[in-house]
């Protein structure tokens, strides 16, 4: 086992990524990127991510899409799932939750609250 | 002696007495309680119209002149009444099955109920009649003088001409007050019937007391009286057979054609078995008005003096024996002879002219008038017209002849001219081939003969044709002699003209109907005539008309009177099983109306008239032309209707498509709130994450700068956000500040490829200009259309996914408008979202790659409109391709 827990980014936006995945690695987390949705439920089922950060607005499928497919398979239902997106509508954050995100948050974040929210849900 | 101002008296009250039976009659009439006016009896006597003041008066004289040959006069119509079973009970027949008005009609109901030969028919018979009424003028006149000068006291008025106009007037005053009281559709006169028949009694009573007055009075009994005869000189005069035929035929052919006859025979019966009864009695009546014309005559001779008119003997020898009162009553006989023809053809011949001749002309001078005008009124009018007419012909004619020629003549003349028609009309109800042609071209010969070898000389040389063209021909041409036609000299004027007008008449006749063929109704009339005793209707039949029975109501009310047309309307809907006044317009119904009509107006009139009102064809090209430009109106407003129509689909679809789309907007608004608040959160983030990691300040120097570069980047973007935000809703308020001047079309490509370099680099695109086409001048803004073009070709250049990318742009004139296609090779715009390309933030791919706001091509739209142009998504052109439309010269901005 290793020690590392594995959280899985899907964000469109590279620089955003970027951000996100320097803040992760720094905190000791290995770190897989994803640009688009398409291919996330093969990344995950190669590998069960400890946590998923996803996009709400992804240029192929959207990410409720992705969340819904996942808490439908057994595998992952019990992955938690950090809901980000720009669109900070009390609607969209009704969505995410129903679909069963873990956590729900608005960009732009404050880096220490993105952080925070993730070890929580890693249970660290 | 009987004083001149009795005699009148006695005239006046005697017309006065007639005219107060026929009154009196009418009314009963009215009531229906007439039953034995309408006996045999009456109807024979009233035929006896046959002997009018010629016969009364001038078989007296033309026996004294030529013998026995007067009988020839009534020979012809015994002959025709015994042998009635064959032509006239047909024809007796066919005139109540087609309601036949007069002879001009029966002929032009029989070829196709022609108006021509109406006309014709018509003229001919005024014509003739015009002589023949004349006589009877004259006639009166010569007894009234005969009076006058036997008077001891100088009489008030001895001028002829006075007398007979007065004489002509008075019948006319007659004639008008019951010939057209009212408008009968079969022409029936009961009042005047009656009349006629009181008259035919005078007459016959009359002659038959100076008959015997003659016999037993003067000629001292019957045997003494045949001794007389025997040795006049009557005795020894030679009868010529030529003559003897050719008058009996005459007459024969007169009874039946002569308008008056024609009335009384065919038009006044009511009773086809009337005929039987007559078929005997006439030839007795006319047995008993001949019996003593010879005796008369023969004792005229013997007593009056040389030079006496032996046409007045039946007056004077009375009068010179001093018998008053035979004098008085043989005055009236004559009298009457010539008052009941003169009514009878009068009121005859003013139906023909008025049906064939005046209401034509008057409905073609106003053919909407035939359903909308007063015809009733009209009707009326010009049959006293024409009843003026017709007797002011015959006055004129007496006054113009001066009143010298024999009597005898003048009838013989009519005679001749009246059995014109005959051929036309005997092949008529014989011969079902007769033709209009035929018939058109027999009269017209027949009749042309007539009058030039026979009409013309009978006013005596000099008059119409001069000594020389009646003795040596016309231009000297001898076989042209009116008297010697073809060169058939000898032959008696008489017989010559009768020979030769039948027999090219019926030549005519039969040539012209065998080489033309008939029309349909005139087939159809045709078979009418010729097959009467073989039942059916006969009439060419209305199929189901069309004909709005209130219509026909309307119509009928106007030419038969209220009260007649609408009892007619409802017997009729009674019989048809309905209440009220409106029955179904069914074929028997339009039949029985239109006989009905044609009693008033003639059958080719009612014919036309129903024609318009059932909608039936066949009536004439105004009316068709009439018909079809109200139905070419009709169709007018129905494609109006149905371009309304389209239209209003065709809005109804546009409003459609706008509802969907406002529907659709409504919701790209509803989003767009969120987009913007997306648009600008994404670089917020970055900024955000890297200036607080930048923040920490333990960070290696190298990920600083590159943070900072991304802080710096994302700063731009918003940037630009913002701009292009600000630029559009500038340019949708429509309150940009345009920069317009004149610019070549290729400086704005160079520039827009310029600015767009950077974006090709590292990429091989092969760009296709046409520099020639790119020297066109534009007036415009020229930055903005490069704005355009810059967003066209950095689209392309993003989004062709052809592996060797090329880029085509094409400019174009067309009028005053210049057209700029800029396209690529790539696999263009799916064809479901061409629609939203030009809307907000309607990215098609991932923004990554396109980098953009996503209002690119929204701004184009707006600065595109802003320069009076367009812009549009091309299709079909092997990649996407955009189409920017602009002016070649933008007008300036209000």
């Amino acid at each position: 086992m290793s020690a590392t827990p594995h959280v899985l980014l899907i964000e469109d936006e590279p620089n955003i990524a970027e951000a996100i995945r320097f803040l992760l690695s720094r905190d000791g987390l290995s770190v897989t990127v994803l640009d688009h949705g398409a291919k996330a439920m093969a990344v995950m089922r190669e590998k069960v991510p400890a946590l998923v950060i996803l996009d709400l607005m992804l240029p192929d499928i959207s990410g409720l899409e992705i969340l819904t497919a996942m808490r439908g398979e057994r595998a992952f239902r019990g992955v938690p799932v950090l809901m980000l997106t720009a669109k900070g509508q009390a609607r969209d954050r009704e969505a995410a939750e129903k679909a069963g995100a873990s956590l729900f948050m608005a960009k732009p974040f404050a880096n220490a609250e993105l952080m925070a929210a993730v070890r929580q849900l890693l249970g660290a | 002696m009987i004083p001149f101002s009795l005699l009148v008296l006695a005239c006046l009250a005697y017309v006065l007495f007639l005219f107060l039976v026929a009154f009196w009659v009418e009314r009963r009439n009215a009531n229906r309680t007439a039953g034995w006016l309408r006996s045999p009896w009456v109807y024979t006597l009233s035929l006896s119209i046959y002997c009018t003041a010629w016969t009364f008066f001038g078989a007296v004289g033309y026996a004294a002149r030529s013998g026995l040959e007067f009988a020839t006069i009534y020979m012809g119509p015994t002959l025709v009444f015994i042998g009635w079973w064959w032509v006239l009970r047909k024809l007796v027949r066919i005139g109540r099955q087609q309601h036949i008005t007069s002879i001009a009609d029966m002929v032009s109901s029989r070829y196709g109920k022609s108006p021509f030969l109406g006309v014709v028919v018509t003229l001919i018979c005024v014509a003739s009649a015009t002589p023949y009424i004349s006589l009877q003028l004259q006639s009166v006149t010569l007894s009234f003088q005969v009076f006058a000068s036997a008077s001891a006291v100088a009489s008030p008025v001895n001028d002829p001409a006075v007398i007979s106009l007065w004489v002509a007037v008075g019948l006319a005053v007659f004639t008008i007050l019951f010939g057209t009281r009212n408008l009968d559709s079969r022409e029936q006169h009961t009042g005047i019937v009656i009349a006629i028949a009181i008259e035919a009694v005078v007459k016959l009573v009359a002659l038959l007391a100076v008959g015997m007055f003659v016999v037993f009075t003067l000629g001292g009994g019957i045997g003494p009286m045949l001794d007389r005869i025997a040795a006049s000189p009557m005795a020894g005069w030679e009868v010529d057979p030529a003559r003897w035929i050719g008058l009996t035929g005459l007459s024969a052919a007169a009874v039946l054609c002569l308008p008056r006859m024609f009335h009384v025979t065919v038009v006044e019966n009511t009773d086809e078995n009337h005929l039987a009864t007559a078929s005997w009695a006439f030839p007795l009546y006319l047995m008993a008005m001949s019996l003593f014309v010879i005796p008369i005559a023969v004792m005229g001779m013997e007593l009056m003096p040389r030079g006496s008119n032996p046409d007045l003997f039946v007056l004077t020898l009375p009068l010179s024996e001093g018998r008053g009162g035979l004098a008085m009553l043989a005055f009236l006989g004559g009298f009457s002879s010539a008052t009941s023809m003169v009514i009878v053809a009068t009121i005859a011949l003013a139906t023909m002219v008025s049906n064939h001749i005046v209401m034509p002309i008057w409905l073609r001078l106003g053919p909407r008038a035939a359903v909308t005008g007063d015809v009733r009124g009209v009707v009326l009018m010009s049959r006293r017209m024409s009843i003026g007419g017709v007797l002011g012909l015959g006055y004129a004619y007496f006054l113009l002849s001066g009143g010298s020629s024999a009597l005898a003549a003048i009838g013989l003349i009519a005679f001749v001219g009246v059995a014109q028609i005959l051929p036309a009309l005997l092949g008529g109800i014989y011969w079902r081939g007769a033709t209009r042609m035929g018939a058109a071209l027999g009269l017209g010969v027949g009749s042309a003969l007539w009058v030039y070898c026979l009409l013309l000389p009978s006013f005596g040389p000099g008059a119409v044709l001069s000594a020389s063209v009646m003795a040596e021909g016309p231009f000297g041409i001898g076989w042209l002699r009116p008297y010697a036609l073809f060169g058939v000299i000898g032959l008696d004027p008489l017989i010559h003209a009768v020979f030769w007008s039948l027999t090219l008449n019926i030549i005519a006749f039969c040539l012209g109907s065998v080489l033309t063929f008939p029309g349909p109704v005139e087939r159809a009339q045709a078979v009418a005539f010729v097959n009467v005793f073989d039942g059916g209707a006969g009439l060419q039949g209305w199929s189901k008309g069309t004909a709005d029975p209130e219509a026909l109501l309307i119509t009928a009310q106007r030419i038969l009177g209220d009260e007649a047309a609408l009892g007619y309307f409802q017997e009729q809907a009674k019989a048809q099983g309905k209440g009220g006044y409106l029955p179904d317009p069914a074929p028997e119904f339009l039949d029985g109306l239109e006989m009905r009509l044609a009693g008033s107006v003639g059958a080719a009139t009612a014919h036309a008239m129903l024609s318009q009102l059932a909608g039936r064809a066949a009536v004439s090209v105004e009316d068709l032309i009439a018909v079809a430009s109200e139905s070419a109106q009709m169709m007018e407003h129905s494609a109006q209707l149905e371009s309304q129509q389209a239209e209003l689909t065709r809005t109804a679809r546009a409003l459609r498509e706008a509802n969907e789309k406002l529907t659709q907007l409504s919701v790209q608004k509803d989003g767009f709130l969120s987009q913007i608040s997306h648009e600008l959160r994404t670089p917020m983030t970055s900024i955000r994450a890297f200036s607080e990691m930048l923040m920490e300040q333990d960070l290696p120097p190298d990920q600083a700068a590159r943070f900072s570069e991304i802080i710096h980047t994302e700063a731009i973007r918003l940037t630009r956000l913002l701009d292009a935000l600000l630029d559009l809703s500038v340019l949708e308020a429509g309150a940009v500040q345009l920069n317009v001047g004149l610019v070549s079309v290729q400086t704005i490509l160079d520039r827009a490829l310029a600015a767009t370099e950077a974006g090709r680099a590292g990429r091989q695109v092969v760009v296709t200009r046409d520099a020639e086409a790119e020297q066109i001048f534009l007036r415009t803004d020229a930055d903005r259309l490069v704005q355009v073009v810059i967003n066209l070709v950095s689209n392309a250049l993003k989004y062709c996914d052809a592996l060797l990318p090329e880029l085509r742009l094409v400019v174009r004139q067309k009028g005053g408008h210049v057209t700029l296609d800029v396209v690529d090779n790539g696999s263009g715009i799916p064809k479901e979202k061409q629609a939203l390309i030009f809307e907000k933030f309607a990215r098609l791919t991932d923004q990554t790659r396109a980098g953009g706001a996503g209002l690119g091509l929204a701004i184009c739209r707006e600065i595109m409109e802003n320069l009076g142009g367009s812009i549009a998504y091309l299709p079909g052109q092997g990649g996407a391709a955009f189409r920017v439309t602009l002016p070649l010269r933008m007008k300036k901005p209000a």
